[in-house]
């Protein structure tokens, strides 16, 4: 009871505090568009292929969404020393850096939507397998987020959180099989894109939007689960050995 | 001669009731001591910021970790609190062994941090009610502790602008009601007074004993030499991590009986006659404290005619000499070797609080 009125108060003070804030929440909508946007232009493609761009523009969506919320203000709040009031509440760690996150994962859920509701009304939507949406959708924005976590206790200053945020999601951004088919890359970038989350990810919204993935979809899921599972043991790992000195 | 030739002895400072000289308190032989610390270190690469301290306070006291910046205060109140590991030692809150689980016992700490750490985007109520939640309280216990701690420390007008917008003695003020929210029975109190005006820190002190009076236990660390001897039953003395010694006010007040005392107000560059008058009168300590004063000790009396006939022979004018009643910071002095004018710089830099009267 006392832990799930923790956990539920600090989710819902980091919402008003900083996801629902009016440039969170524009961001949210401004960015997937901006997406869209430049996927269209890039490819000179009709409405009839906002299909086959859906999937890449909903795991960005996700990725920019969760990681520059979240690392951003779990360093400014570690900075002003507010996160001590956090370490110091009578809450197991692992819960009370799931409560912090929940928002930005929530964030993420809702990022993801917005693309989704968008296509809806441009195109044909009625091919697409619903089943693995949702639970890809979760797991790719709980990925992420622990991604963002990960970068927020690795760093000390604000700015430090934005320069190694975009050091990892940019060169993701063109490897995770958006923009060239993994196929396609030099042979020596092809192990690093399956070394990064968001291929997989990519892989299982193709499979829901445009047809069969590239790989399992049990692959996609456990490879996903596996990156969750390490970033966030490794942002605890990092917070007992940086932050509790 | 145009001083004072009139020896006046100052009013002793009204002091904390003594709970008992004894280690442990009336209770203890049934309750656990509040805090127990055993050979506790704690460094930070090379540097030893707590190098083997043990101290044990008994439920319902108020202990005062007194030394000067860079001590190892904040340090000790990390680890116990669990902001910072421990290298070695023990540590028992409550008797809960937070060594290897300092989680143990947390929910019985309150901790009021040196630095106004609460969020600045939330209104002085909504810090309160956050803070209440995070120990887990109910929604209508928490606003109707939060709106009874906002009347307690006069910030009822305030409660609905946000904490970035409070003045420093405001934010200092938010920052204890938070700590005390959840009612601990321990709460530790980092430097509660420095930097807040004297005002204020004579309204800090007199919550700090009413918080006492209901049965908390309390941490102070602090390097006003006043307040410790006001507020605390028993205090450590601590020096580069290091406690130099530990003991009730009245036994470390009684290591000073027979010691004398005398203030020498003069103008003039009184600083560089300080070793002169030290070298003229022997068996005297001898310290040129700031504004003009010289603050003269001796084991037996001091023979004050002497000393301003030998000032004034040296150029300075002397206005007023008086015996003052040895202080807790005589002791301090004698103990740790530390000048009180390095205890008194730290003052002044740190802020206004502190010090005065309360």
């Amino acid at each position: 009871m006392k832990y799930r009125i923790a956990f539920w108060n600090i989710l819902l003070k980091d919402m008003r505090s900083y996801y629902l804030k009016p440039p969170n929440v524009s961001w949210g909508i401004v960015f997937p568009l901006a997406w869209t946007g430049m996927f269209f232009v890039r490819s000179g493609s009709s409405l009839d292929s906002v299909l086959s761009l859906l999937p890449g523009v909903v795991a960005l969506s996700i990725l920019f969404g969760t990681t520059s919320v979240l690392a951003v203000t779990v360093t400014f709040e570690k900075k002003g020393r507010s996160f001590e009031r956090l370490l110091l509440a009578p809450i197991p760690l692992e819960l009370l850096m799931l409560a912090k996150t929940s928002g930005a994962i929530l964030f993420g859920v809702v990022n993801a939507f917005v693309p989704i509701l968008i296509a809806g009304l441009v195109t044909d939507l009625s091919l697409a397998t619903w089943g693995p949406l949702l639970p890809a959708i979760v797991l790719i924005a709980m990925t992420s987020t622990f991604l963002g976590l990960f970068i927020a206790v690795s760093v000390s200053e604000v700015f430090e959180a934005q320069t190694f945020s975009n050091f990892i999601r940019f060169p993701m951004l063109f490897l995770c099989g958006l923009f060239f088919p993994i196929a396609l890359l030099p042979w020596f970038l092809q192990p690093l894109a399956y070394a990064l989350p968001l291929t997989y990810g990519v892989d299982i919204l193709r499979g829901v939007f445009v047809g069969p993935s590239l790989m399992s979809q049990l692959l996609d899921f456990g490879v996903l689960g596996a990156f969750c599972a390490a970033l966030f043991a490794l942002s605890l790992h990092n917070i007992r050995r940086r932050w509790i000195l | 001669m145009r001083y004072n030739r009139s020896v006046t002895r100052q009013a002793p400072a009204p002091r904390k009731q003594q709970s008992g000289d004894s280690l442990v308190g009336p209770d203890s032989h049934t309750a656990p001591p509040a805090i127990a610390v055993l050979d506790l270190v704690k460094r930070f690469g090379t540097v030893t910021a707590v190098d083997g301290i043990s101290f044990s306070v008994p439920s319902g006291q108020v202990f005062g970790f007194l030394g000067p910046n860079g001590a190892g205060k904040t340090t000790t109140i990390n680890v116990l609190t669990g902001l910072a590991r421990p290298d070695a030692g023990s540590i028992s809150i409550a008797g809960m062994d937070c060594s290897r689980n300092p989680k143990a016992a947390q929910h019985l700490m309150g901790i009021v941090p040196d630095d106004s750490n609460l969020y600045p985007e939330l209104t002085g109520f909504q810090n309160l009610c956050f803070c209440g939640a995070l120990y887990g309280m109910v929604h209508a216990d928490r606003e109707e502790r939060a709106r009874e701690l906002l009347n307690t420390f006069g910030l009822t007008d305030a409660a609905g602008r946000k904490f970035a917008t409070y003045s420093r003695v405001m934010k200092r003020r938010l920052t204890i009601a938070a700590g005390i929210v959840h009612r601990p029975s321990v709460l530790f109190l980092d430097e509660p007074t420095t930097g807040i005006d004297v005002a204020s820190a004579r309204q800090v002190r007199q919550l700090i004993r009413e918080l006492n009076r209901s049965g908390a236990t309390v941490f102070l660390t602090t390097h006003y030499i006043e307040e410790a001897e006001r507020l605390c039953d028993r205090i450590a003395f601590v020096v580069s991590g290091r406690i130099v010694q530990e003991n009730t006010v009245d036994q470390l007040m009684r290591q000073s009986e027979g010691r004398h005392v005398v203030e020498v107000s003069a103008r003039g560059a009184t600083t560089p006659l300080a070793a002169a008058l030290s070298s003229a009168f022997p068996a005297t300590e001898v310290e040129a404290v700031s504004g003009g004063l010289f603050r003269i000790t001796a084991a037996g009396p001091i023979r004050v005619g002497a000393v301003v006939v030998f000032l004034e022979e040296h150029g300075l004018e002397v206005t007023e000499a008086r015996e003052v009643r040895p202080s807790l910071e005589d002791v301090f002095v004698r103990v740790t070797g530390l000048a009180a004018q390095e205890m008194k710089r730290e003052k002044e830099r740190m802020g206004a609080g502190g010090g005065g009267a309360g």
